[in-house]
């Protein structure tokens, strides 16, 4: 008998598939299960969107685009970033187009990543980066957050890290599981940092849009000094409802995106044409279904925060993407013991919070993208589970 | 209060205590702003929206465009008013264009509506002409598909 898995290669091996999927067969196997496990907008992308897509397949829109994306997409994509943050960025030279923003964190770390290269990546963070770190041939080196700082990174904490092999940081605000934002002063402390240690900062920034309160959303590359060194990464999955599309965008220094660039001609050759006339259209018109899209994730936010602040089970204020990450330490439960229990009990599924890194032990991740009355039915759920199982 | 509105507006039924956790406000505040915006007028009605069609009703409804003579001092309101007062008159309003009154009709049959046209409508003082039109099938009414066949294709799970 062949042993596969020997053939396969060791940096694959070592990779751990993705923790999240992990309750995901009992969880659809389930009649009535309410889930607050799911990283997409429960919104179908706006009509004016898909009917530009169907309008761009009749006219005959089929054939390969040039490697870095529409060159329409790519001015539209440059305004957007000056009217947004007054940053510019040349269309033809700093702006890469790309299969969801998935392919472009792929790219960038390629780009930069040598063997022994360390990034610094804070956490918990999104599933993909360390992985993509390591299939880089990088070393990714998780930086604990906290609860306690509302889990927003410090220069202090990034700095007990830092060794001569660091060459890059990955920071992803507003973040997915946490829903922290990090605000004009706490960005611009971790840009003096990257200036210090010269280091190549990759932002990812695709729930940039999705951000509430009184502060707006502050692009990374928008600080003073940051542009040259700031890989920005963002996309149209979150804010505008496109997640199964698959686009998404990177700009940066033209030696940069210019590597980047030649990874994806060889590898994806370039992101579908389809998808690329809808994003053109959700940047010309699609700002007003996107508003209302974000109010609504705002009212869900402010109720589902409320909930759990009733039942005892401590988190923050999240301010940003459309997750809320309470602490159920006091239950006494582990995080999986917990999503499980929940599930098999009560059918809610929601996701635990190591899946995002090992500070996320004590943590769940719920997300609320979805309908009011599905948080509220979910809630009563979780108090009756409380209730229930008291360690 | 635009949002409370809104919310109201999408979902009459929410909760008081809903809505106060929607809107972080204390309950007895949203309270109190609902009973102001009900005795200001600004909330009317709290209607429901009913698939009358799908229950088996076989209600003929009629968009009747009218023409009018207007008034001295009062301009259309008046014969705008003789119009609306009556119970079978659902909706009415004043237009720009090639008429002046777009009024809409619910009645039991076909026979009754167009009765209720040529006897009571086109005799008020001031109509000089009425065009009627019926409705064959709703496809989207106050914001709502009537048959909305789009569903949630989303994975449980995702990352």
């Amino acid at each position: 008998m062949t042993d596969w898995k020997s053939r396969i290669s060791p940096s694959v091996n070592a990779i751990a598939p993705s923790g999240i999927r992990k309750f995901f067969d009992i969880a659809a196997e389930m009649e009535d299960v309410i889930s607050l496990g799911v990283g997409e907008p429960d919104f179908v992308t706006p009509w004016s969107i898909r009917e530009s897509c169907v309008y761009g397949l009749e006219q005959g829109y089929t054939a390969y685009t040039a490697n870095r994306g529409l060159l329409t997409l790519r001015q539209e994509i440059a305004a957007l970033q000056k009217r947004l943050y007054d940053t510019t960025y040349d269309p033809a030279r700093e702006i890469l187009v790309t299969v969801g923003v998935s392919e472009a964190l792929d790219l960038a770390m390629r780009a930069i990543l040598a063997p022994g290269d360390e990034i610094l990546i804070p956490e918990p963070c999104y599933v993909s980066y360390q992985a993509c770190a390591t299939l880089a041939g990088g070393i990714p080196v998780s930086v604990p957050t906290r609860l306690e700082n509302e889990f927003r990174i410090t220069p202090a904490e990034l700095e007990a890290h830092l060794t001569t092999k660091t060459k890059a940081l990955l920071i992803g605000y507003p973040n997915n599981p946490t829903g922290a934002v990090m605000g004009r002063k706490e960005l611009s402390a971790i840009a003096e940092f990257a200036e210090k240690y010269d280091l190549i900062v990759i932002s990812d920034e695709i729930y940039g849009d999705l951000t509430y309160g009184d502060e707006a959303h502050v692009c990374f590359s928008s600080l003073p000094k940051m542009r040259e060194r700031t890989i920005l990464l963002n996309g149209f999955s979150k804010a505008y409802a496109m997640t199964g599309w698959r686009i998404g965008y990177a700009c940066g220094n033209p030696v940069i995106i210019s590597a980047m660039t030649k990874i994806h001609q060889y590898t994806m050759l370039c992101a579908p044409v389809t998808a690329q006339i809808a994003a053109i259209e959700a940047l010309r018109h699609g700002e007003k279904y996107m508003k209302k899209m974000v109010a609504e994730y705002d009212r869900r936010r402010l109720f589902i925060y409320d909930g759990f602040s009733n039942l005892g089970l401590a988190c923050f204020e999240p301010k940003g993407a459309f997750y809320i990450f309470p602490d159920i330490s006091s239950t006494g439960f582990t995080c999986e013991e917990f999503a499980e229990k929940l599930l098999t009990s009560e059918h809610v599924a929601l996701v635990p919070g190591n899946a995002f890194g090992k500070c996320g032990e004590n943590h769940v991740r719920c997300s609320y993208a979805t309908s009011i009355d599905k948080i509220a039915e979910a809630l009563a759920r979780i108090e009756n589970f409380l209730k229930n199982h008291k360690k | 209060m635009r949002e409370l509105l809104e919310l109201l507006e999408h979902d009459a039924r929410r909760s008081v205590n809903e809505l106060a956790a929607i809107l972080h406000r204390s309950e007895y505040e949203v309270e109190k702003q609902i009973e102001q915006l009900e005795k200001d007028k600004i909330i009317l009605n709290y209607n429901t929206l009913i698939n009358w069609e799908k229950f088996g009703d076989n209600t003929v409804t009629s968009i009747i465009e009218v023409n009018l003579m207007p008034q001295r001092e009062v301009g259309f309101d008046a014969i705008a008013e003789r119009i609306y007062r009556f119970d079978e008159v659902r909706t009415v309003y004043l237009m720009s264009g090639s008429f002046d009154l777009l009024v809409i009709i619910e009645g039991k049959s076909l026979q009754e509506v167009a009765n209720f046209v040529a006897t009571r409508l086109a005799t008020i003082d001031g109509v000089t002409a009425t065009r009627s039109h019926f409705m064959l099938k709703p496809y989207k009414k106050d914001g709502v598909i009537i048959n909305d066949k789009e569903r949630d294709h989303r994975l449980v799970v995702s990352p």
